[in-house]
């Protein structure tokens, strides 16, 4: 589904370059060993910048909540509606949860809890590559 | 000179368990209300822009507390003013409105925002005028700083205020929705083009899923609510469109994000609305009968994830009601009516869960709105109406809890007693929320 372009920062640009590469990378505090997202300067729990590394994952996950839009106020969506909007948790840590369209899915009456597998898509702005999620089985 | 602080110290909230009892417990209390006429748009006079509105509306909350302006030392001012219009780039500011008043370096405090400065300009009145605070946000938000800066002596008259601005166009459309790239911390959030009752509608399909529960169960609070809001002669819909909502309206109403539909949102508006806080000491002679503060408690939460999930929010409620009642040394069933914060319609269910209000528990909340909650019953859900009843403006709640313990609800006068009641936002995370008393122990 067209979307906009997220624009990376110097904070980010692993996210979205791995992203550009199709992988799924996490900020992980080595020493909390806890994965945190969306990405930030410091560790969230110790404060620290020393022990942050990109730990890619599984790209496994699950449906936790989702939405059905049929009213966005974002221009490049409104032609697209009513389309799905998930909340998606990764098998790795629940904790950790991003949005998605779900693409391939059919709109509405979906499983919470459903097994979902990552994919990535080129958004139209700049080209950059989104985490996508599809249903599996 | 007025001293204006924007940086709050933390020590202002009690946003962790275990802090006790409110030092200040019954020692402060409100004693005046001042609103304005509501509308649903800016009509682009200087009469109605958000500043002369917010004049009006301290003015009137003086009048009602009996106060001369020279008595006020202290204002709390909250800076935004948006309902989610914004000032279109490169318009100019109406040549009425820069005749009728002083400006601050900011051409758009008074008609897009509101700043201390900006009132403290046009209203010479306050000669005594100490200090100021800018509490942002909300209206539950500038009380909680009012009601603490005087238990701590820091003001003994202080006027609060909120103001909204509303234009032409719809509702957060333009700007960097039409953009074709995002930049900044709302980039993994934006492209996925969730509209702002989003996070709320997929928390409460998580609750649905949960509880078992239906969408069609919440229409009871929403027709009650409605109800309130025609019996609320301040509020936009009982001043403009009088019309009461049956279940069929609810049910059939369009989607936003579904679970989340038209009515389980509110209406934007623009109005003003003012609140006098004194100490119980000055509250003695003034106009109205005081409303005690016993307590108040502040959330903190931060999401983990991305999207905040339905058990932080429980997580959050709980712990909002834990503090209050803490802080207020009262327990959940001392509570006669609760104005909590609708926005959103559906987050009403997380906060009176939260509260245990009617001794409900989690999950439990739908089962009560099948139950009487009108004013006339035995536990009253939301007898303000809230920003359902009559738009958005996160002050209603404040003043109907005020007017009902002060017996002058009027209309929407609960049949019960209503000695102790809580109110605030405005979401389960971040909020602030009050305990008002009849009597201040």
């Amino acid at each position: 589904m067209a979307k906009q372009s997220p624009v990376p920062d110097d904070i980010d640009r692993p996210f979205w370059d791995a992203a550009n590469e199709e992988r799924l990378v996490i900020q992980h505090c080595s020493a909390c060993d806890r994965l945190q997202h969306p990405p930030q300067a410091t560790c969230y729990q110790c404060n620290s910048p020393q022990n942050l590394t990109w730990k890619q994952m599984s790209g496994k996950g699950s449906i936790y909540s989702y939405g059905v839009v049929y009213d966005t106020p974002v221009a490049v969506l409104q032609p697209q509606q009513p389309y799905n909007l998930a909340v998606i948790q990764l098998d790795e840590d629940p904790g950790i949860n991003m949005y998605s369209h779900l693409p391939g899915a059919p709109i509405d009456n979906l499983p919470i809890g459903g097994r979902v597998e990552l994919v990535f898509e080129a958004t139209p702005g700049t080209g950059q590559k989104v985490p996508e999620w599809r249903l599996v089985g | 000179m007025v001293e204006i602080i924007t940086n709050l110290p933390p020590e202002l909230y009690h946003s962790q368990e275990g802090m006790g009892v409110w030092p200040y417990r019954g020692k402060v209390a409100a004693v005046g209300i001042g609103h304005t006429p509501t509308s649903r748009r800016w009509d682009e006079r200087a009469e109605t822009s958000v500043g002369a509105l917010s004049i009006m509306a301290l003015r009137n909350a003086m009048a009602d507390a009996g106060v001369t302006p020279d008595q006020v030392d202290g204002l709390v001012v909250v800076p935004e003013t948006t309902t989610g219009a914004y000032w279109p780039a490169g318009k100019q500011v109406n040549e009425d409105f820069l005749q009728m008043f002083e400006q601050t370096d900011d051409p758009l405090d008074g008609v897009a925002k509101l700043s201390p400065e900006w009132i403290i300009k046009n209203m010479p009145e306050l000669t005594n005028l100490k200090t100021a605070w800018a509490a942002g946000t909300c209206t539950s938000h500038a009380l909680t700083v009012a009601v603490e800066v005087v238990g701590r002596g820091l003001a003994s008259v202080c006027l609060v205020l909120k103001g909204w601005h509303n234009y032409a166009g719809r509702y957060y459309q333009g700007g960097a929705n039409a953009e074709p790239t995002v930049s900044g911390p709302t980039k993994y959030s934006a492209p996925w083009g969730g509209p702002a009752c989003y996070g709320t509608a997929q928390q409460f399909q998580r609750y649905m899923w949960k509880y078992n529960k239906t969408h069609d169960m919440v229409a009871p609070f929403v027709i009650n609510s409605r109800r309130n809001g025609l019996l609320f002669p301040e509020g936009y819909w009982a001043q403009h469109r009088p019309e009461p909502l049956t279940a069929e309206d609810y049910n059939e109403a369009r989607w936003i994000a579904k679970p989340a539909n038209l009515y389980d949102n509110d209406i934007p508006i623009m109005a003003a609305g003012a609140y006098v806080i004194a100490s119980a000491e000055k509250a003695r002679d003034m106009k109205q009968k005081p409303v005690y503060v016993l307590g108040h408690a502040s959330d903190r939460t931060r999401a983990r994830g991305i999207a905040l999930t339905l058990e932080e929010v429980e997580e959050a409620c709980g712990s909002s009601g834990r503090k209050l009642y803490e802080s207020a040394g009262i327990k959940a069933s001392d509570v006669d009516f609760e104005n909590m914060y609708d926005g959103f319609g559906l987050f009403h269910i997380f906060h009176i869960e939260g509260l245990g209000y009617a001794g409900i528990k989690k999950g439990e909340a739908l089962d009560l709105f099948q139950d009487d909650i009108s004013i006339e019953g035995p536990h009253p859900v939301s007898p303000s109406g809230g920003n359902i009843g009559s738009g958005r403006t996160r002050f209603w709640l404040h003043t109907d809890s005020l007017q009902q313990i002060q017996g002058r609800a009027g209309a929407r006068q609960i049949s019960k007693k209503a000695e102790i009641g809580v109110s605030g936002g405005p979401t389960p995370t971040g909020g602030n929320f009050i305990i008002w008393s009849s009597t201040p122990d």
